[in-house]
């Protein structure tokens, strides 16, 4: 069918549906049988923000390099949605194939004479096998599913099993599912020279690992590090972290022997009374969070000036999307980055961490908490979309069973009873943080918050020494937390002279980027940043490469503003790729851009 | 509460409550208010309240959010923890340290513009879920820390110190609530100290969300002639119609034989708020009779004071919710991390 050489585990797959039609199933099925032949999959979901109608795409990668990021290169196409046929099958890579649905004829116009197309009667084999109209039209896309099984070689097997533990008790669904399984299967088996020059084949790749979203994985965090209240708004896409815990929490923390729960989340009316509710609940000693995206970021500066002031930990997830504004509100972007670290008005800056994939969001989640006591401020964490909502395969979570929280420091009743008077934010010790007291515990340890402004003591000011007295032990916290946050990762190439500095998201393609520059003979350094602030590490990066390309997800460059004002490198040593369409990045990005820059 | 410093030592012959502290014991720092200010009394009858409730200082929660009222917190309890939060967000705040401990005693004080302006949102949510506090609306009608502007609470008609009239429609705290589903709505003024300690106390003693509002006139902004919130006009319009007595939790009340013309409503915590010399056919748990009578008596020009409503059958936020008994904030790490074991084998669903 195809001149091209045979390729094993080496492919990407796109289907295009309509929305609402009920294509996840069958594509996460796809994806997690790939997943359970032990082969690097990654699967990446382009949905519309719509309930019904709107065009929605679904990639597949399979890698058994290990490469996850989103791949451009299309070796097949699912172009199940008339509304994007002419742009789906034009994306395509020569060689490749579309597979499409020949119960109507195809419009000749949108023929191409360099791939092959793949007719399978997806709707008139529905429609004679099953009687329900909506059944005809969901099992459309088990059907389709069927037939890339045959196409790609997918173990039967394990998609036998995967059904199984879906549908166990549900004998009809199980049935249903099985049988236009089939009919697309023994369709393209019939029909076509199975399996494609391209292929999938067993691999054991992925015994210690796991497939899973961050926003889940994040909410995993959460219950590990001991959050106790949750108070969020609704919003894409940080919403299934609360969905996650909500969930998490009715298994996991419900007393044994009253029934009772351990846990408290509170649906609240904005992001303004949510961050409000995260504040009252810390500075009433339990650890609580609040998950929101880029508008809610927007509402809670207000009050992320009164934590950071007041200093109460905090933690915020922010689940970034496209800005401004609503923006695209399903597309993906590090859009958050400076609002972040300088929200609220007046002298504020916060402690952030960025997560690359879930398996860091659980890490970080949990060491949120921990800094957030630490430093009795508000920590960010920077998660995405793309990290947040898509299925990653990251190794299996771990947990240390003698790790306790820090949860900084606080004085208990007998503490305050052997001091002579308790200041709040009087003595500091040398990271410039003072002992906190929790209401309920001693009346000695009674003091009034306030957002206003104060003194050491604690006490109402308007004095400019004693103003600054307090704010001036907050920027000297704040840059202690430096050596706190998740040190950079690291990856250095003998004989790189440019440096490559990026976050979140973006790791898996600059990774994928990097290593392809180096086999064209372009090596380059590498430094994740995990963390805000900056320690000394990440100037030392810097002043040590001819330049540094920093690669992120936003116009206007918000990582390079942050490192040009909050290091003392020269602006001219940093230059700055740039991808902010709102779809996750790919190596072939990445290439292009620090091309770019060698070819200047 | 006076605005004068205070001397250090107590009298030895000043009574005691149950806990053996007197109710020096529960004031705070010199108010900072003008002199006269209808908030210093309120401040001295929530002094009065907890002092008879027998609260231990420490364990007592002040709330507040930003404007002259949300100051009063530090004029009482020193002993107990205060949160001026900020403009309007106080009942979030509140939200999440109930949340966290369920054990405080949770006083939020808030003004006209703090709660009915800026902090209307969340004041209406705090009222929907039934969150157990006692939220005192020291209404004045006026702005008072920014000199002089209308607020939402300022009548049709009632004029500001240049004589201009207020052409914008009021909002009325205790209506709204009603409408709202809120579970304890009172009205008071400032200036009827014998009518507010029983109604602070029966809102400390309510199981949910307890509004007070009180008619606290503004010395220095709205105490002019024209003012509908002035000192001489709500004496003049107050319509004490409902009394209310409350009575602590005892086992001798039960044995008592109720006095003909009164009505007793059992609180959650055992107590009893007596309410006397009502209206004929005035019934406080019958929401839209009293929201009639409130907007009949409105229309009239009487300012009705009393405990209004009460509704002593739905739960608060914890009980909606089935949380610990426990305070959150004190269940162990060791209770709340489910441990490598089930990490691992949770792990399973994500293979």
């Amino acid at each position: 069918m195809s001149d091209s050489a045979a390729r094993l585990n080496d492919f990407a797959v796109k289907l295009a549906n309509p929305n609402g039609s009920g294509s996840a199933s069958a594509n996460g099925l796809l994806m997690q049988a790939m997943f359970r032949m032990g082969v690097p999959v990654s699967g990446k979901n382009l949905f519309p923000s719509n309930i019904q109608g709107l065009p929605t795409w679904y990639e597949i990668r399979v890698s058994g390099e290990g490469y996850m990021a989103r791949s451009l290169d299309y070796d097949l196409m699912v172009a199940m949605n008339a509304q994007t046929y002419e742009r789906d099958v034009k994306e395509v890579r020569a060689g490749g194939f579309v597979l499409y649905d020949s119960s109507w004829p195809l419009d000749p116009r949108l023929m191409r004479t360099d791939i092959g197309f793949l007719g399978v009667p997806l709707a008139k084999m529905c429609n004679e096998q099953f009687a329900e109209p909506r059944e005809r039209v969901l099992m459309k896309n088990i059907a389709y599913a069927g037939s890339m099984a045959a196409l790609l070689n997918l173990d039967m097997k394990v998609v036998e099993q995967l059904l199984t533990e879906k549908y166990g008790g549900k004998k009809g669904l199980k049935e249903s599912n099985q049988k236009a399984l089939a009919i697309g299967y023994d369709y393209a088996a019939k029909h076509f020279n199975c399996p494609l020059p391209f292929h999938l084949g067993p691999m054991q790749e992925n015994g210690d690992k796991i497939l899973i979203d961050g926003n889940t994985a994040t909410a995993l965090g959460c219950l590990y590090a001991g959050a106790t209240v949750a108070a969020w708004y609704p919003i894409t896409p940080a919403t299934s972290v609360m969905d996650a815990f909500t969930r998490l929490c009715a298994k996991y923390r419900k007393d044994p022997d009253t029934g009772k729960n351990n846990y408290l989340i509170v649906q609240a009316e904005d992001e303004l009374a949510a961050i409000g509710m995260v504040i009252g609940a810390s500075w009433n000693g339990a650890r609580s969070f609040t998950s929101t995206a880029g508008p809610g970021i927007s509402l809670m500066n207000e009050l992320l000036g009164l934590a950071y002031y007041a200093e109460i930990p905090a933690v915020v997830i922010d689940v970034q999307r496209v800005g401004p504004s609503t923006g695209m509100p399903t597309r993906t972007q590090q859009g958050d980055i400076l609002s972040c670290a300088y929200a609220s008005h007046g002298d504020t800056k916060h402690i952030l961490l960025f997560p690359s994939n879930p398996a860091e969001c659980f890490e970080f989640a949990v060491k949120s908490f921990d800094l957030a006591e630490q430093f009795q401020t508000p920590v960010i964490m920077l998660s995405d979309l793309d990290i947040g909502m898509n299925d990653w395969v990251v190794p299996r979570l771990t947990w240390d069973d003698q790790w306790r929280p820090n949860r900084g420091r606080v004085l208990t009743a007998e503490e305050l009873q052997e001091m002579s008077k308790y200041f709040r934010y009087s003595p500091r010790d040398e990271d410039g943080v003072a002992a906190r007291t929790l209401p309920g515990v001693d009346a000695k340890g009674s003091f009034f918050t306030r957002g206003s402004g104060h003194n050491r003591f604690g006490v109402y000011t308007e004095m400019p020494d004693e103003y600054q007295d307090v704010i001036d032990r907050l920027l000297e916290k704040h840059n202690s937390s430096a050596k706190y946050v998740p040190a950079p990762v690291m990856l250095t190439r003998p004989g790189a002279k440019i440096g490559v500095i990026s976050l979140g998201g973006c790791d898996p393609a600059v990774r994928e980027g990097l290593d392809q520059l180096a086999a064209h003979g372009t090596p380059a350094d590498y430094m994740r940043i995990r963390g805000f602030p900056f320690d000394t590490v990440v100037t030392e990066f810097l002043m040590s490469h001819d330049y540094t390309v920093i690669i992120e997800q936003n116009r206007d460059a918000q990582l390079r503003s942050l490192l040009t004002l909050e290091t003392t490198v020269p602006k001219e040593k940093m230059r700055s790729a740039l991808f902010y369409g709102g779809f996750p990045l790919s190596a072939r990005q990445v290439v292009e851009s620090i091309k770019k820059f060698e070819e200047k | 509460m006076p605005s004068i410093t205070k001397p250090v030592a107590a009298h030895p012959s000043l009574a005691k409550n149950s806990l053996g502290l007197t109710i020096r014991e529960y004031e705070g720092s010199m108010s900072t208010l003008c002199a006269g200010c209808g908030h210093d009394s309120i401040t001295a009858a929530i002094i009065r309240a907890v002092w008879e409730l027998s609260i231990e200082p420490h364990m007592i929660a002040k709330m507040s959010g930003i404007g002259c009222s949300s100051k009063t917190p530090t004029y009482f309890v020193s002993g107990a923890h205060g949160f001026n939060s900020a403009h309007g967000r106080m009942p979030a705040i509140a939200t999440g340290a109930n949340a966290a401990n369920r054990a405080l005693t949770y006083i939020g004080v808030s003004g006209d513009g703090d709660s009915l302006s800026i902090g209307l949102g969340q004041l209406s949510h705090a009222i929907r879920r039934n969150l157990k506090m006692a939220y005192i609306l020291e209404n004045n009608g006026v702005y008072g820390l920014t000199k002089g502007q209308f607020s939402a609470s300022s009548d049709l008609g009632s004029k500001n110190k240049r004589g201009e009239p207020n052409r914008v429609s009021p909002i009325d705290p205790a209506l709204l609530a009603l409408s709202i589903g809120a579970t304890f709505v009172a009205r008071s003024f400032s200036g009827d100290k014998e009518q507010l300690v029983p109604i602070i106390k029966a809102a400390i003693a309510h199981r949910g969300f307890a509004l007070v509002d009180v008619i606290s006139p503004c010395v220095t902004f709205n105490d002019h002639a024209g003012s509908t919130k002035s000192y001489s006009h709500v004496r003049e319009h107050q319509l004490r119609s409902i009394e209310t007595d409350f009575i602590a939790p005892a086992p001798e009340i039960l044995a008592e034989i109720t006095p003909k013309g009164v009505t007793n409503v059992a609180m959650h915590d055992g107590s009893v708020v007596r309410f006397t010399s009502l209206p004929e056919n005035y019934d406080p748990t019958n929401r839209q009779k009293v929201y009639n009578y409130l907007l009949e008596q409105q229309g009239q020009g009487n300012v009705v004071t009393g405990l209004l409503y009460v509704d002593e059958s739905a739960p608060d936020v914890h009980e909606l919710a089935n949380t610990s008994e426990v305070p959150l904030s004190q269940i162990p790490f060791e209770v709340l991390c489910p441990g490598a074991a089930t990490l691992a084998k949770l792990q399973e669903e994500f293979r």
